[in-house]
């Protein structure tokens, strides 16, 4: 064993030892100013800190009841919902689809590539600015749509699809979240693309040649061979995605705000007015938490799959 | 073995420094408490004023300021972005980690009384008021609104008005249209527009806030300035006939108001009214510097502006104030600094650039374009009662309520949700 030396047996090797002393800051920063704030914020969500004088005073769980019967937090819900389902669908779907295409041996491939991938360079707050006015319903594409007689709201419309009374909401598919979603999925595509594009790399060649040796047409192979063995990329995608999508800010912030009636906001944003303009601190620590926990229902599982992998 | 003691070494060395920084803040910050009001020679003033004619009229305000005390600096902290939030989320962090600047802008109102000073983090300006003479220079409704229980906490540097609507006058004149004075008046006059193809209404609510300024414009008018305050004084209730009334007025007028209003901020709004598409635009008088500076348009004569109606004698106050925080190192040079910002030749440097009209009775009119002239002769003879869309009537918290309030009345446009969400908005 490399841990053995003389002999004796030791627990670490001196490399360990300095590479243990060189993570111990990083830790101890760690420790404090993620998990110690997450435990702060913790601890201020279940007080009464709902004005600019600090009140820790505990107030049990009457915040996140409040918020769990808030108009606005639970259209909040709505959206994200609804938001991270049709984004991490649409950003897989094309990112396989083009991914495919541009792995059939193209000519150029790489300004493909890059095309595709160039929206990834931008931040959110750009996008959302660019995508306000395309699909702003006075302005941009409904200019050109003008020819075809459609002018749809875009991120102003009010409507509900499907909507049924669900709480004190209407529980549906909001049309304005559309607008959000294209902008999204124009900015992820490309991440998602580059994924699928080294995983598809990564097949060898050698299984589909067997595969038509066989008789397998083209389409089986995808279906048959190529996607299942993309599957753990997949995986990565509907991680990478879901944390970004939950959380979303920024794009949201910039290009529509909360929206008429509520039909774009999001948790982030709610969190960010009633802390910062309302300071209703604790009532903005809980939607903290509710995200994180949101966030953990995906990223748990994750790690604890990555954690059997490595034993 | 020795690669790892010079290793320890290394983190000891990165260690002692750390330690050694940390000793040397904690001193200076003990030197400077305990010298008390003594001088810095530097006072910090915050603000968010960081706007084309605001920022202008800032810094002719500072410069007239080191011309009088050269041997005080001032630093100029503002923060620029979302009309103040972003301001008022460093303000926040700044004030409760005891580290407050100088002096900051505050809206005068419960933005100032039901905060900073329900958070005891402000002193009482009564004797520099004294001093400066200032109790009949100011009106009285003005420095009730920067006060609380008898002391006063801040110094109000500018006046803006809210119950304005601005109009085109090209539109009003081609449509034969004369200005609407009442309510009924009005939708009589939005009616004839609406069918001659024009918006009658621009609305931009991409923020909620223009909404709400229409709503408690039609709430003013509908309970009168008394009874107005009384309502978020909390002696009127919510569920009073008049508010049930004007909710279904406000409603009324979201009829005429552009589709489009989700999309647009007021900024945005203000350039229908400009090129013609609609026909007007309640807001804030800040609206004039938009349309005279940024569009280029004629005052009274591509635009022209009167009171929302119903509330011709009454005044819609915003105003921005400076007070002093508890624990700034040297209050005497930051009073210096409010006492400068307090005088007429203060007021009559920063307003004329920033666009508003001084907050003092006793400043030069001459100094000012007509719209400029005609807002400081109604700030003089009316009513002046605190706008809630600006955090004047309520507290931030109750305006943040409001808003969403507002947001989805705007959709829904049911007149018991908004009573009911207002009335559980917790005003106290």
């Amino acid at each position: 064993m490399a841990n053995t030396i003389n002999g004796k047996r030791k627990r670490f090797s001196k490399d360990q030892w300095t590479a243990i002393a060189f993570l111990i800051p990083s830790l101890i920063l760690i420790f404090i100013f993620v998990y110690g704030f997450i435990g702060w914020t913790g601890y201020v969500s279940v007080s009464n800190y709902n004005s600019l004088v600090p009140d820790f005073s505990f107030a049990g769980l009457k915040n996140y009841l409040y918020l769990f019967n808030d108009f606005r937090f639970q259209a909040d819900l709505r959206n994200t919902l609804f938001f991270t389902v049709l984004f991490i669908g649409l950003v897989i779907v094309l990112g396989i689809g083009i991914a495919i295409l541009i792995d059939q041996k193209l000519k150029g491939e790489s300004i493909f590539r890059n095309i595709f991938l160039f929206p990834m360079a931008l931040s959110f707050v750009v996008t959302g600015v660019v995508w306000q006015w395309l699909l702003n319903p006075s302005t941009g594409f409904n200019q050109f749509l003008k020819v075809f007689g459609i002018q749809p709201k875009w991120y102003t419309d009010t409507n509900i699809l499907a909507g049924f009374e669900w709480g004190s909401i209407e529980f549906g598919l909001p049309v304005a979240i559309i607008a959000v979603v294209i902008a999204a999925v124009w900015q992820m595509t490309g991440f998602s693309l580059a994924m699928y594009l080294a995983g598809l790399r990564g097949i060898p060649d050698e299984l589909r040649e067997a595969a038509r040796m066989d008789g397998a047409s083209e389409f089986q192979i995808y279906r048959k061979i190529v996607l299942p063995m993309l599957l753990p990329i997949t995986m990565s995608v509907v991680i990478i995605m879901a944390h970004i999508s939950l959380k979303i800010f920024d794009l949201i912030y910039a290009m529509t705000g909360p929206g008429a009636n509520f039909v774009t906001d999001v948790p982030g944003v709610y969190m960010f007015e009633t802390t910062f303009r309302g300071n209703y601190y604790a009532n903005g620590a809980a939607i903290a938490i509710i995200m994180l926990l949101l966030v953990a229902v995906f990223i748990v599982p994750y790690l604890w799959n990555s954690r059997k992998g490595d034993q | 073995m020795r690669k790892l003691y010079g290793m320890f070494a290394f983190m000891a060395v990165i260690m002692f420094i750390t330690a050694c920084s940390e000793n040397s803040s904690g001193e200076s910050e003990n030197e400077s408490s305990s010298n008390e009001a003594e001088s810095t020679g530097e006072v910090e003033i915050f603000s968010w004023w960081t706007g084309a004619g605001e920022e202008d009229g800032l810094l002719a305000l500072i410069d007239l300021f080191e011309e009088k005390h050269p041997d005080i600096t001032v630093e100029n902290a503002a923060v620029a972005g979302g009309a103040g939030t972003n301001a008022k989320a460093v303000l926040a962090t700044r004030m409760q980690g005891n580290d407050p600047p100088s002096t900051f802008q505050v809206h005068g109102g419960e933005e100032l009384n039901k905060s900073w000073v329900a958070a005891d983090k402000m002193e009482p300006l009564n004797d520099l008021y004294e001093e400066n003479e200032w109790m009949d220079k100011f009106p009285e409704e003005l420095i009730e609104l920067v006060s609380k229980d008898d002391d006063i906490y801040s110094v109000p540097v500018n006046i803006h008005r809210g119950n304005v609507i601005f109009y085109n006058k090209q539109v009003f004149e081609e449509n034969n249209i004369a200005v609407p004075t009442t309510l009924d008046e009005y939708f009589a006059v939005a009616d004839q527009l609406q069918e001659a193809g024009v918006v009658p209404m621009a609305l931009g609510d991409k923020e909620s806030w223009p909404a709400t300024q229409i709503f408690e414009n039609v709430l003013l008018g509908e309970l009168g300035p008394d009874d107005y305050v009384k309502l978020f004084n909390g002696e009127i209730s919510f569920d009073d006939e008049r508010v049930v009334q004007a909710a279904e007025k406000f409603a009324k007028i979201l009829d005429y108001v552009n589709e489009d209003h989700a999309s647009r901020n007021w900024q945005d709004s203000a350039q229908l009214v400009a090129n013609g598409e609609a026909a007007m635009i309640n807001m804030g008088d800040w609206a004039k510097g938009y349309f005279a500076n940024d569009l280029e348009l004629e005052t009274n004569e591509d635009f022209g502006y009167f009171a929302f109606p119903d509330t011709e004698g009454d005044f819609a106050v915003i105003t921005d104030t400076f007070g002093l925080p508890k624990g700034v190192e040297n209050p005497e040079e930051v009073k210096e600094f409010l006492t400068v910002l307090g005088s007429v030749e203060g007021q009559d440097t920063f307003n004329p650039l920033k666009g508003s009209i001084p907050a003092r009775v006793d400043a030069d009119p001459e100094k000012y374009d007509q719209y400029g002239k005609d807002a400081m002769d109604a700030f003089q003879s009316s009513r002046l009662v605190p706008s809630l869309a600006h955090g004047s009537a309520a507290s931030e918290g109750f305006l943040t309520k409001a808003n969403q309030a507002v947001n989805i009345f705007v959709t829904q446009r049911n007149v018991d949700n908004l009573i009911q969400a207002l009335d559980n908005a917790g005003l106290e």
